[in-house]
């Protein structure tokens, strides 16, 4: 159960960058072979933004596939998990993406009106 | 950055001193624990967005701004969000390299049999490699003076209600450790197969000790785990005779998930296969391979 850790690490770059009083949108992006549960993600969310700026805010996670390559045939793989064998039976896959773990953007309220 | 997961409060952690004797903390809030939130989740979750695809088009016509009364403005931010540990891991791997010290990352179930194989270790290989210990539990300083009495010098770190050592632990551990040049500093994670295998501490070497009576399919039922490991070692081997472990059958599946991973069978309770993880600590301290994992 790191979630609980990661969402409030997320929670305190996002305060950390931003000034403004009120952020209403966050969005994470979170590979699926990142070892990241994004429902936990959520399940904490609401706890951990308790009384900050994100109070209220909505959590927009991105769920990327991961995809590889075979090292033994060089096919490239679409992975859903770490569990990958290629077609050509070699379990030998370089995984080229999936692992992300990032904070892509927040939408933020700034109380007035800019031009 | 994470450092509880239960409650991501650093104060819940303790480092302990080098050789610190067995009293009671004199700072820290060791009554900080998970219970001091309220975790009543009562409430609904309906997040019903659907990101099968990975693709995910925001859906602006969503009310995604409720009780606006200003403008909203979209912030790209673009963090990774183990940013700060990494960084604080690469400042650690620096740290160890300067000194000439080699650290590993040592992560198992709880019960694997870690601190049984240190003792041994500390015993049997003393004298071709020093070593000392960073210890990682929630609570007690139980290990620590077990491997204190098998003559290490060891740094205790309780996470209280944290689930791994992080780089920030595991940074204050070294400075009070204080590791000789030429030393292996052996860290001791909190036994867990999950949430470890994404905090880098700034170590050496992964280092997985896996027990035969835990089932062949551990490999692939904690891939994160045994993906980015350099070193398994597949502990309680002298039970082997009662059990119905077929070792070939785990080292098939590690592979399956890390196919150049290095397996050594060995017993920390007869003392079976230890000379090879001996040779392998030997080796890498005379020749290091890389640079961080």
């Amino acid at each position: 159960m790191h979630e609980l850790g990661i969402t409030q690490s997320v929670v305190d770059a996002v305060l950390d960058a931003v000034t403004e009083p009120r952020v209403t949108r966050l969005e994470l992006e979170i590979g699926k072979l990142s070892g990241v549960v994004p429902d936990s993600v959520r399940f904490c969310f609401d706890l951990v933004v308790t009384g900050t700026a994100l109070e209220g805010a909505r959590l927009d996670i991105v769920t990327p596939t991961g995809s590889g390559r075979c090292r033994d045939c060089d096919q490239r793989l679409v992975l859903e998990d770490q569990l990958a064998v290629c077609d050509c039976g070699s379990p030998d896959v370089e995984v080229l993406s999936g692992r992300e773990l990032r904070i892509r953007a927040v939408d933020v309220e700034s109380g007035t009106v800019a031009s | 950055m994470c450092a509880t997961c239960g409650c991501g409060d650093e104060r819940g952690v303790r480092v302990g001193a080098r050789d610190a004797a067995d009293t009671r903390e004199e700072s820290g809030s060791p009554d900080h624990r998970y219970g001091g939130h309220s975790h009543d989740h009562d409430h609904p979750h309906d997040h019903d967005h659907s990101h099968e695809d990975g693709v995910h088009a925001p859906d602006d016509s969503e009310t995604a701004v409720p009780e606006q009364d200003g403008v909203t403005r979209r912030v790209e931010l673009e963090r990774e969000v183990l940013a700060k540990n990494d960084t604080l891991a690469e400042r650690n791997r620096q740290w160890l390299t300067e000194r000439g010290v080699l650290a590993l990352n040592l992560m198992s179930s709880p019960g694997a049999g870690k601190t049984t194989l240190l003792e041994r270790t500390l015993a049997g290989s003393a004298s071709s490699v020093p070593l000392a210990v960073i210890e990682g539990d929630q609570e007690t300083l139980r290990d620590s003076e077990r491997l204190r009495r098998a003559g290490a010098d060891v740094v205790q770190i309780n996470t209280g209600a944290g689930c791994h050592l992080d780089a920030e632990m595991v940074g204050s551990a070294l400075r009070s450790l204080r590791p000789a040049p030429g030393s292996v500093v052996l860290v001791e994670n909190v036994g867990n197969l999950v949430c470890p295998a994404l905090f880098d501490l700034g170590e050496y070497a992964k280092v997985v000790i896996a027990a035969v009576t835990e089932g062949e399919d551990k490999p692939l039922k904690y891939p994160n785990m045994f993906a980015h490991t350099d070193l398994v070692l597949l502990n309680k081997t002298d039970l082997l005779p009662h059990l119905s472990f077929e070792v070939d059958r785990f080292a098939e599946y590690a592979r399956r998930i890390n196919p150049g991973v290095e397996i050594l069978p060995v017993s920390a309770t007869t003392g079976e296969g230890l000379s090879a993880w001996y040779d392998w600590l030997a080796g890498h301290v005379s020749s290091p391979l890389h640079q961080g994992v």
